[in-house]
């Protein structure tokens, strides 16, 4: 019985890296899914039907994992000892302090039945999806360099970015959430 | 060489070599139904009765052997006490979850019922997964004597949004009945596997899944043969029984204030009423207007309930479908107007106003040309034949309705496999111990979306024990929580410092254990052996019909007067000794006389054969 591959990327064949051909992926997503299901295996025996069962719950979780950059670039980080830091703990980037004050003040007076605070959080969600857009675009740009060169600093600006990416990430949820 | 071309049925030893049939169970909350892949369709197999569908429903006469089906449905009106119905609503369950519930029924819970609900019937106790394995054994015995041999392994369907105990209890139930289920399906995927057999085309589907005891939605994206749930939302406790309900509340009340006599105590009149306003809600589906009709001790209950009405009454119901497959929606990241195709399933899609519903919501005409009672069970016979090898070219990824996590400080849940992700699917967590040389880290695992442990369902608390005693936070535990492709929890874990498997004690918080299941397994009926004797018996003296009337036929042919009297006389002497054995249950013996009348009309078979030939050739002759 072939050993199991050793992480996401070797499910796939690849080796670590950041910006990935998604199509592509998804398609050896579905080859790999016909060929190892558990359900193909289901006759078979048991030795057999284990390393099914284990590679395909492994596919599984490297295919929801790679196919968000976000999720992507935490796995690789955390590969490669950098460990992400749980954006609950974590405070705030200092420079977003004040929209968070902000935001929370908004969301704080529409509990309280003030209508008036859904324009200010409508157009604090606005400027949260501005910056989120930014960032993607930034993410991708680093994505690409480090498959390029592979230096740990360029790991390091990744870790701070998704670091934020995340807690805007939150705040948008917040956000919409208060608005729906 | 024979005219009559005597088939003496399938090669049994060919037969003896292939692998156990596969069976596919729709295990309902109201009817329970089994189908099989017949070559490659799909169909359902029919009871004794003829009926496919068999109700849910077991009656427990005190003393005597358990009922099942039609035959209860009846007992519910004069032994209501003794009769189960709806035992899916208490899978997986504890006495304090269905406690509402069970007000409604006529039964009593045994004490003891915190985490498997014991109900008290027919001088026993039973709890539901044993209340579902007399409806499966039932099904099995159908199946059985269907096909003529016997049947052990079953695909099992469950509501999506089965939570993990709800799905184990599930698993039980069938090993309960002699079954071993190779796979528990969720419903409303089975419902479009079955509809993905004749329209093999791509696109995004949502199935619509309104029962009697369940309600789920399920968005699926079909490419080439592959079925991938998006996203599942469901809720386990709303379905027709709830509309019931609510109909048997009012016309409670409105007896009440008529008569001036509150019939609620009175279990027996109210299975009746129960009936009467069930009734009144099915000829709602076809007509305009209804009456619910009951009497009761010389007086006469006559009520007109106007569909308008009933809409009125229902509209809250309906509107917590939608809102799910709103949620649903939502976590497939789609838009309704995305959805290609609509798949009704379930009973209670028969309602007007429901399918008014799906329809305004999806903003297009659903899919109602499989039977939607049927359309689940045939989906299960797919599955199994995906299972047995015979369906290749189809594949199910479905996925897991609930986040699974764990309770940390705090009382918080920390989520480690989200929900609507495909399963199988797996996660990993390092534990260690917070005092020195602790020995045992418990780990308590829900289900579930809420931040807070008191909020989510505990599905059970894991014991890992024996840790290696050494200062506190040293200890490093891994431990792999892992969703099956039946939505069902497994965990192991490792010591990553010794590099050995971790002991882990489980601790379900509702279910039964596994010693417990094993004591529960019910004698087969074993009746599948005469069943089957029966049937071939049956299929004999079909062939023999079939033989006496060619040779009967022959009869007329100039060849037979041709014959020299002997050879006449020794056809006839066969077509009297084939008679005669054709009455008694011996088909072997049948099968002997039908083999000497075929030897003993060779002779005739062989010339009307030349006199066939002569004529053909006659008529093909060029003058
Ligand atoms: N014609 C009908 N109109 C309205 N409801 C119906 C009709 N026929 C069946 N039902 C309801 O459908 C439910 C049973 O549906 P079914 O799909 O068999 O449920 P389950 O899968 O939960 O066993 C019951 O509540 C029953 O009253
Ligand atoms: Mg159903």
């Amino acid at each position: 019985m072939s050993s199991l591959p050793a992480d996401y990327f070797a499910v796939f064949g690849i080796s670590p890296s950041l910006a990935l051909d998604l199509p592509e992926l998804q398609r050896q997503f579905y080859v790999l899914s016909k060929q190892f299901h558990p359900d193909r295996f289901a006759r078979a025996s048991a030795a057999e039907q284990q390393y099914a069962l284990d590679f395909t719950s492994l596919l599984n979780d490297a295919w929801r994992v790679l196919r968000d950059p976000q999720a992507r670039g935490e796995y690789l980080l955390k590969s490669n000892g950098f460990e992400a830091g749980d954006s609950r703990s974590n405070p705030p980037p200092s420079e977003l302090l004040e929209e968070v004050f902000e935001l929370n003040m908004a969301l704080e007076e529409l509990r309280h039945g003030d209508g008036e605070a859904r324009g200010a959080i409508a157009s604090a969600l606005e400027r949260f999806l501005a910056m989120r857009e930014a960032l993607d675009a930034d993410r991708d740009a680093l994505f690409v360099r480090y498959d390029a060169n592979r230096e740990p600093e360029t790991l390091r600006q990744l870790r701070a970015l998704l670091n934020r990416r995340r807690y805007i990430e939150n705040l948008v949820r917040d956000a919409q959430q208060a608005l729906s | 060489m024979s005219v009559f071309q005597i088939d003496f049925g399938s090669d049994d030893s060919a037969q003896e070599s292939a692998p156990p049939r596969v069976v596919g169970i729709d295990l309902g909350t109201t009817n329970s139904l089994v189908a099989f892949l017949d070559l490659t369709a799909p169909k359902v197999i029919p009871g004794s009765d003829g009926l496919s569908l068999v109700p849910s429903v077991v009656h427990f006469p005190i003393g005597g052997e358990p009922v099942v089906g039609a035959a209860a449905q009846r007992a519910l009106l004069f032994d209501p006490r003794n009769t189960v119905y709806s035992a899916k609503r208490l899978m997986g369950r504890g006495a304090a979850d269905v406690a509402g519930e069970l007000a409604l029924l006529p039964l009593t819970v045994a004490p003891g019922s915190e985490n498997v609900i014991r109900l008290a019937v027919g001088g026993r106790e039973v709890t539901p997964p044993e209340v579902g394995a007399y409806v499966l054994r039932q099904l099995k015995q159908n199946a059985e004597v269907f096909l003529g041999e016997p049947v052990t392994q079953a695909v099992i369907t469950v509501p999506a949004y089965f939570n993990d105990a709800q799905r184990q209890a599930t698993k039980d139930a069938g090993r309960i009945a002699g079954l071993e289920v190779l796979r528990l399906v969720n419903e409303p995927t089975a419902a479009a596997l079955a509809y993905g057999l004749d329209k093999r085309q791509n696109g995004t589907i949502a199935v619509y899944d309104f029962g009697g005891g369940t309600f789920d939605v399920s968005i699926l994206k079909l490419q080439e043969g592959l079925f991938e749930v998006l996203a599942t939302h469901g809720d386990t406790h709303l379905g027709g029984d709830d509309i019931d309900n609510l109909l048997l509340r009012v016309a409670l009340e409105d007896i009440a204030s008529e008569w001036g006599a509150d019939l609620s105590g009175n279990n027996e009149a109210v299975q009746r009423l129960r009936r009467a306003v069930i009734d009144a809600k099915h000829a709602l589906s076809t007509v305009p207007v209804a009456t619910i009709a009951f009497d009761d001790a010389g007086r006469e209950y006559r009520r007109q309930l106007p569909r308008e009405v009933f809409d009125q009454l229902i509209t809250s119901i309906v509107d917590r479908t939608l809102a799910s497959c709103r949620a649903c929606l939502e976590d497939a990241g789609l838009t309704p107007a995305q959805i290609d195709e609509v798949v009704l399933v379930g009973g209670s899609t028969r309602i007007p106003l429901v399918r008014q519903a799906v329809r305004a919501l999806f903003q297009a005409e659903p899919h109602t040309e499989l039977n939607p009672d049927e359309v689940v069970a045939l989906g299960a016979a797919v599955q199994a034949g995906i299972l047995s090898g015979a369906v290749e070219d189809q594949l199910l990824l479905d996925v897991t309705p609930l986040s699974l996590g764990i309770e940390t400080m705090g009382g918080v849940v920390s989520k480690l496999i989200l929900r609507n992700s495909t399963i199988p699917a797996s996660a990993t967590e390092q534990f260690t111990t917070a005092v020195d040389g602790q020995r045992n880290v418990l780990i308590h695992v829900l289900q579930g979306e809420r931040e807070l442990a008191k909020d989510c369902r505990s599905l059970a608390r894991f014991d890992l024990k024996d840790i290696d005693p050494v200062m506190a936070g040293m200890a490093r535990i891994e431990v792999r929580f892992l969703i099956d492709a039946n939505g069902i929890l497994h965990v192991s874990a490792k010591d990553l410092r010794t590099g050995k498997e971790q002991a882990v004690e489980i601790k379900p918080s509702y279910g039964l254990t596994d010693e417990q299941v094993e004591a529960m397994i019910l004698e087969s009926f074993d009746k599948a052996e005469e069943d089957f004797k029966e049937r071939q018996v049956r299929e004999t003296r079909v062939e023999a019909d079939r033989i006496l009337a060619a040779v009967d036929k022959a009869k007329q042919d100039d060849a037979w007067f041709a014959l020299p009297t002997a050879e006449q006389t020794a056809i006839d002497l066969a077509i009297n000794e084939l008679l005669l054995s054709y009455h008694g249950d011996d088909y072997v013996l049948i099968q002997q006389k039908m083999e000497a009348l075929d030897h003993a009309s060779r002779g005739l078979a062989e010339s009307m054969m030349n006199s066939a030939v002569r004529g053909a050739l006659k008529g093909t002759k060029i003058e």
